[in-house]
């Protein structure tokens, strides 16, 4: 399953690689796209698993950028 | 400005008057601020300035720090600001406490100072540039007004049905794609198609949402569904073209995620190192803070993206949909242009592009016309839309099956049609050469003169042809059209080659042909109506289909979508490409150079934290101001080859 998240208050663009990189590694995720211009994430993972998966990108992102928050 | 942007500018200000205050205060007075309290703790009174000035601008970087450590990101570019100012401080207080003059508490402050003021710039800038980017796409309409039960409602687009009747008045964007049904009016489609010349619409003519109904009230019959339409269609596509990251992207973030641990260990090094080596520690601590300044990769990390993004932009704003950011990089090298003929070189449909006796144009089509003035062959339709007016009545037309028509009105006798007709009826004609199908005139068994009817080629389509020859590109020619035809039309329209007699699915061979032995550095982009040639153009390198709006298999197979059946798009994509692939490069460079020459100076010792600070916020600033260049005007300005082209042809 593909879906797109906004994200408010993403105003580092280094944090945006990081955030990508670190949703990337979580098991499940097929593949995840950060754009600090759009301010958008693009979540493919797994359909039986998402909501958990998702639940733990929104963690992974707090913990690189705490003022950034994933609008679900 | 936002109203947490302003409340930052005020802040900074403040915190800068007070930071110039102490300074100059600290700089005139015999003695300096030391010299105040004097003694053995004179340093106290500057340090006791400088620090409320720093906690004043910096309290909300120490706490991201703090917070940053807490989370385990270490290398958190507020964490090594951090590291680097207070570590500033530290050595102004051991030098302070030494008995000597304390020296760098003012730099401590300032280097924060500035580079709050540099996030702030940074901030205001990408938020303008995103602003600006994201208005072109301002395409999206808020609400539809719904015919329902004999009143008009305000609803959201997406809750409107297929069938149902939506109103739109002047001034309001056409909210979902459908047919008029009342009214006609003109629609500014613009923000779609770049196109500038409102287009005239009436009962029964289509229309796409996105674009802005210009005089005067009309009601639309609603034949997809929002998320369906156009609007969204495009909407979906630029939003995603994000997602479609290019090799310099990669490569960019790559070089980020090591850039910093490596300028954080070098920076260690540098101070234990040199200083275990010469003793001079505070020399070298210095040195190596100074490195932590210049340790955050955010100028690139920011503005090459930012630069794809605003080549993004300026393409759509003239209807020029790029998918990603890898096909502008891609299509900046595009070298081979196959085209498919019909449609894309040509308009597609027939038209009389040659009479001749030219002298006799008038008679020979106003006969032809009446001959030919009930049949729906393309051909026929053609000569009677040449002649324009209403061809003569009161002929007895009678149809010769594969030869044309005889039309007799008080015993005059007119044949129309090809050579055959002619001979069959012992008529000498002068035979015309030209590529296309002749149609022949003759009246009472005397040749009057012939008719060439063409697929026309399209106005522009010299030009961009040999606007693309000149930039050294390789210009194909596809079609399913005989070797003579297509020759002429070849030789007409200046390609560099051309294949004939192909039917639809020798084209896919063709392109996999040409694929196959292009050199490796080649770009092959196919460009196509969008029609039946979806595989050929996902099987290109760079698929770009013409004529977007409202062809959704266009939309879908192509990797760049005109929206206007202009193939004067092309040049303008590659311009843009070009200019944004220019400031890719320069931002890379310049930045990376700028990084290292700041990072040598600083550890030979022939730069301080101030040029530090520049290196990092001042070139990511800068760099996001040369991206912003990327969003300029295109449609005005010709390059100077198009210009060579032109005078040439």
């Amino acid at each position: 399953m593909k879906k797109t998240f906004e994200l408010v208050g993403l105003d580092c663009a280094n944090c945006a690689a990081k955030m990508e990189r670190a949703v990337a590694g979580i098991d499940g995720v097929h593949h995840v796209s950060v754009s600090f211009i759009t301010q958008r994430m693009v979540l493919d993972a797994d359909d039986e698993r998402f909501d958990d998966i998702l639940k733990q990108a929104v963690k992974k992102c707090r913990r690189v950028e705490p003022d950034c928050k994933v609008r679900i | 400005m936002t109203h947490d942007q302003k409340k930052q500018l005020i802040r900074i200000i403040m915190c800068l008057a007070a930071f110039f205050a102490v300074f100059i205060a600290d700089k005139t007075l015999s003695g300096g601020l030391v010299g105040v309290i004097g003694g053995k703790y004179g340093w106290l009174l500057p340090f006791a300035l400088y620090l409320a000035v720093y906690a004043a601008i910096g309290y909300d970087v120490l706490w991201r720090a703090l917070r940053g450590i807490l989370h385990g990101q270490m290398l958190d570019e507020n964490f090594l600001m951090c590291i680097a100012t207070l570590g500033a401080f530290a050595l102004a207080i051991y030098t302070g406490a030494s008995g000597l003059a304390p020296e760098g508490f003012d730099e401590g402050c300032a280097v924060l100072l500035f580079y709050q003021v540099g996030e702030f710039f940074q901030d205001y800038a990408t938020g303008r540039s995103r602003k600006s980017i994201s208005a072109l796409m301002d395409i999206r309409p808020d609400s539809a007004n719904v015919l329902r039960d004999g009143k008009t409602l305000s609803v959201d687009p997406s809750e409107v049905k297929v069938g149902e009747i939506v109103v739109v008045n002047p001034g309001e964007k056409v909210p979902l794609d459908g047919r008029v049904t009342l009214g006609s009016s003109s629609l500014d489609t613009r923000a779609l198609t770049g196109e500038s010349l409102p287009r005239e619409i009436t009962v029964g003519d289509s229309v796409v949402s996105g674009s802005v109904n210009v005089n005067s009230h009309i009601e639309v019959c609603v034949e997809k569904e929002f998320h369906d339409s156009t609007v969204s269609k495009i909407l979906d596509l630029v939003e995603n073209a994000a997602e479609q990251k290019s090799k310099a992207e990669n490569f960019i973030t790559k070089f980020a995620r090591w850039y910093t641990p490596v300028v954080v260990g070098a920076a260690l090094l540098l101070a234990v190192i040199p200083g275990a080596v010469t003793g001079n520690w505070q020399e070298w601590v210095y040195r190596a803070l100074s490195f932590l300044v210049v340790s955050c990769p955010c100028a690139l990390v920011i503005s090459v993206p930012l630069s794809f993004f605003a080549g993004i932009g300026a393409a759509s704003k003239l209807g020029v949909l790029v998918k990603g950011s890898n096909y502008l990089e891609k299509f900046d090298k595009a070298d081979i242009f196959v085209f498919d003929k019909t449609g894309t070189l040509t308009k597609g449909n027939f038209a009389v592009v040659k009479v001749s006796p030219e002298s006799d144009r008038e008679r020979i089509l106003a006969l032809a016309a009446a001959a030919e003035k009930d049949s729906s062959h393309p051909i026929a339709r053609s000569v009677v839309a040449a002649f324009g007016g209403t061809p003569e009545e009161g002929y007895v037309l009678t149809n010769e099956a594969g030869m044309g028509v005889v039309a007799v009105k008080d015993g005059k006798q007119v044949l129309c049609g090809n050579e055959k007709l002619m001979r069959a009826h012992g008529v000498e004609f002068l035979p015309e050469t030209g590529a296309g199908t002749v149609v022949y005139v003759a009246e009472n068994g005397k040749f009057v003169g012939s008719v060439l009817v063409a697929d026309e080629i399209k106005e522009e389509t010299r030009e961009v042809i040999s606007h693309l020859n000149s930039l050294g590109c390789k210009t194909v020619m596809l079609t399913g059209d005989n070797e003579h035809i297509a020759s002429s039309v070849a030789e007409e329209i200046g390609v560099s080659s051309f294949k004939a007699s192909l039917l639809p699915q020798n084209k896919v061979e063709e392109v996999e042909r040409a694929l196959a032995e292009k050199r490796k550095r080649d770009v092959l982009c196919f460009v196509g109506d969008g029609i039946n040639d979806a595989p050929v153009l996902m099987r290109s390198d760079v698929g770009i289909a013409m004529g977007g709006v409202g062809s959704d298999a266009a939309i879908e197979a192509s990797d760049i979508v005109l929206m206007r059946d202009d193939l004067r798009g092309i040049p303008l994509a590659k311009r843009i490409a070009r200019k944004t692939m220019c400031v890719v490069y320069e931002n890379i460079l310049f930045s990376i150079i700028v990084k290292a020459a700041i990072l040598v100076l600083t550890a030979i010792g022939l730069a301080n934290m101030w040029l530090a600070v520049f290196g990092d916020v001042g070139v990511a600033v800068i760099a996001i101001l040369n991206a912003m260049r990327v969003n300029g005007k295109y449609a005005e300005k010709p390059s100077r080859q198009a210009l060579k082209a032109r005078t040439a042809a």
